[in-house]
């Protein structure tokens, strides 16, 4: 393991702001070898920050999504039985020499990278609930065998794992001990403003501010199923932009308010809302 | 180093495992903590505390061990300057005003600290709490609406503070939960068992029967591993359960929206069970209780959810139900064990906190079916054990 200064150190880039205790997290994970596991509510930037972690380290990345089928085995390498059976009948290729019927998984690729990757294994909680136990010993060794061609892997350079979890299911605790964890909470909004300000840095300020507090108004309505986030609010901003939407407009009312509301019921309860029908913490607000 | 604040973790609950600990050994020894109190304390959450559901104890316990380690003078002086702020204007009543001008700042400060202890959470509006807008000394008009804002963004806030602020006691496991935490704890419950169509190949037959095919291959299909749990769900509704309302219809949402049950039946009580239970409360569907024993086989695993109060009499006298012109010669404590005796498995949530179970009929009820809280913690160990007895 690289001591203190000389491994790289994530700063953030351009494109995406981290918090200080983010970014902290991120190095030590890097400089301490660990898996890096990111929490955190739909659409706060979970998936985007292995994306700029590799962009901010000039790293290639490897994506390795999770769907509810994918099992361990499939990260390392999949030996295709079926086409050598194939080939045994047929007799087109050299059916002795195994090998080329292995077929390295994502996990395999970063191994055998000639630099050091980061590997991002995307929605790991989608998977069956033995899966991340599958994973333990290949992600704590940086290696793994290959039966079938008594070929062991091992990794040229630790590759930068990154984890995210939507929490649809938990995690093995085993597994959780061997990882530096990361809860990304909802931004505030001073830090929203900085993110905005990212993806939009020429909005005009004063309809920043009033996109900002309807956004934080609608985060307020606890009666929400799905609440907006941070993704949401800036597919808004630019549609709100195109729409040549005023501040002034956007006091008085709640323009293509669908960017923001995605479920039927939660559209309703807004019209509502709007049509004064409901009342909304009437002491609350969010003060400028 | 600090092994004080490993017990001290373990004293309030957070599980932290050696191997985690000297890991942040090891992260203190490359100097990731910079010395600095609030560094370590990202730090160590990041290395030792594993899930959000622990972030509050974690900050309790940093309190607690912690605690009376000088804050960095910096923050006091920001604090003052803060207050004297021409810009923070409060807009006060006459009176308000006088009481104030009768404390002096160092009062001020002292009353503002007392408070910074007693306030647990973010506070928007209002009178007392040290918050935004509202008319308490302690506030702020600034953008900033977290409760009291000391030093900027990644600035000077300590990390005694940060951690006083206790700002994830939401996501507390053993506080009640929201439809998707019952998702996933409804989806430990499970139980795999070849059912359905044969769409899963059969490796080890196909080579078995492709040999003795003399080579010529002859694949073999077989059913693919499914669950095969059935639940029953049955839930207390109106009366003394009104509060709970809420929290009962996100279990519902959550178990009748989890596909992976084979399959999935509700019914809903007043009080206690007697003779029917009601497919509908409003429109008083209603089912016979007997019917539902004769239909349903023994291996459902029934879901109770009430919180078991009420009269006496209610539970334990013929004639005793009290409402929707149900009047039964059986008692309903009868009913409970006839449904006790024919499923296997069965537990009883009750969305009351546990230090208000002392009852006669709670106890009572208590004694046929294992009771949980409707908290996360009480659904896990709940759902853990209608999966140790098939």
């Amino acid at each position: 393991m690289d001591a203190l200064g000389s491994f790289d150190r994530f700063v953030g880039t351009h494109k995406y702001i981290v918090s200080e205790a983010l970014r902290n997290a991120v190095n030590v994970s890097i400089a301490l070898g660990r898996p890096l596991l990111v929490k955190g509510e739909p659409g706060t930037g979970k998936t985007l920050l292995a994306h700029n972690i590799a962009l901010g380290l000039n790293k290639p990345l490897i994506v390795w999504n999770i769907k509810s089928t994918t099992k361990a085995q499939e990260g390392l390498y999949v030996y295709d039985t079926v086409q050598r059976l194939n080939d045994a009948r047929f007799g087109d290729r050299d059916i002795s020499d195994i090998s080329q019927y292995i077929k390295l998984g994502k996990i395999g690729e970063a191994f055998v990278s000639d630099e050091q990757v980061v590997l991002l294994i995307d929605e790991i909680d989608k998977a069956d609930l033995e899966f991340p136990n599958d994973l333990l010993h290949e992600l704590d060794e940086m290696s793994f065998h290959i039966v079938e061609t008594n070929e062991t892997i091992v990794a040229k350079h630790r590759p930068i794992v990154v984890i995210t979890s939507n929490s649809e299911k938990e995690l093995p605790d085993a597994f959780l001990r061997r990882c530096i964890f990361h809860y990304i909470e909802f931004p505030d909004p001073p830090l929203m403003e900085r993110i905005v300000r990212v993806h939009h840095p020429d909005l005009d300020r004063r309809l920043l501010r009033a996109v900002l507090k309807k956004f934080y108004w609608l985060r307020e309505v606890d009666e929400f199923r799905k609440k907006p986030s941070t993704s949401e609010l800036i597919d808004w901003v630019q549609a709100l932009k195109l729409g040549g939407v005023s501040p002034e407009q956007l006091e008085k009312e709640l323009p293509f308010a669908g960017v923001l509301i995605k479920k039927e019921q939660d559209y309703a309860l807004l019209q509502e809302i709007v049509q004064g029908k409901r009342a909304l913490f009437p002491r609350r607000s969010w003060s400028s | 180093m600090f092994i004080g604040f490993f017990f001290t973790l373990r004293k309030y609950k957070v599980p932290v495992s050696i191997t985690e600990w000297l890991c942040l050994m090891e992260a203190l020894e490359k100097d990731f903590a910079h010395s600095s109190l609030t560094d370590f304390y990202y730090l160590a959450r990041a290395v030792l505390v594993k899930s959000e559901a622990h972030f509050d104890q974690y900050d309790q316990a940093f309190q607690d061990y912690f605690h009376g380690i000088e804050t960095p003078p910096e923050v006091t002086e920001e604090i003052l300057e803060w207050l004297q702020d021409p810009r923070n204007e409060l807009r006060l009543t006459p009176e308000e005003l006088d009481e104030l001008r009768r404390m002096s700042l160092d009062e001020l400060l002292e009353e503002f600290e007392r408070r910074l202890r007693e306030q647990t959470e973010r506070h928007d509006g209002g009178h007392y709490w040290i918050g935004t807008g509202g008319t308490s000394p302690f506030g702020h008009s600034g953008s900033h609406p977290s409760g009291i804002r000391i030093g900027g963004q990644g600035g000077g806030r300590s990390a005694l503070k940060v951690a006083a602020e206790r700002r994830f006691r939401n996501y507390r496991s053993d506080l009640t939960l929201d439809v998707r935490q019952f998702k996933v704890a409804l989806r430990k419950l499970r139980q795999l068992a070849r059912v359905g169509p044969e769409d899963e190949l059969d490796l080890k037959s196909t080579i078995d029967r492709t040999c003795r095919n003399a080579g010529e291959i002859d694949l073999v299909w077989r059913k693919s591993r499914k669950n095969t749990v059935k639940v029953l769900l049955l839930m207390d509704v109106g009366g003394s359960m009104d509060p709970f309302a809420r929290l009962c219809s996100r279990l519902f949402s959550a178990a009748n929206s989890s596909t992976h049950f084979r399959d999935f039946q509700y019914y809903y009580f007043h009080n206690c069970i007697y003779e029917s239970v009601y497919r509908d409360m409003a429109r008083m569907e209603a089912v016979s209780t007997r019917s539902l024993l004769q239909n349903l086989d023994g291996d459902y695993k029934v879901i109770l959810v009430g919180d078991a109060l009420m009269a006496p009499e209610e539970l334990f006298s013929p004639y005793g139900a009290i409402s929707y012109g149900a009047s039964s010669e059986t008692p309903g404590i009868v009913w409970l064990k006839r449904i006790a005796d024919h499923f296997k498995s069965c537990v009883w949530l009750n969305p009351n906190w546990r230090v208000r179970w002392h009852h006669p009929t709670l106890s009572a009820i208590g004694r046929i079916f294992p009771m949980y809280p409707l908290t996360l913690d009480g659904l896990d160990q709940a759902i853990q054990r209608l999966s140790r007895s098939v």
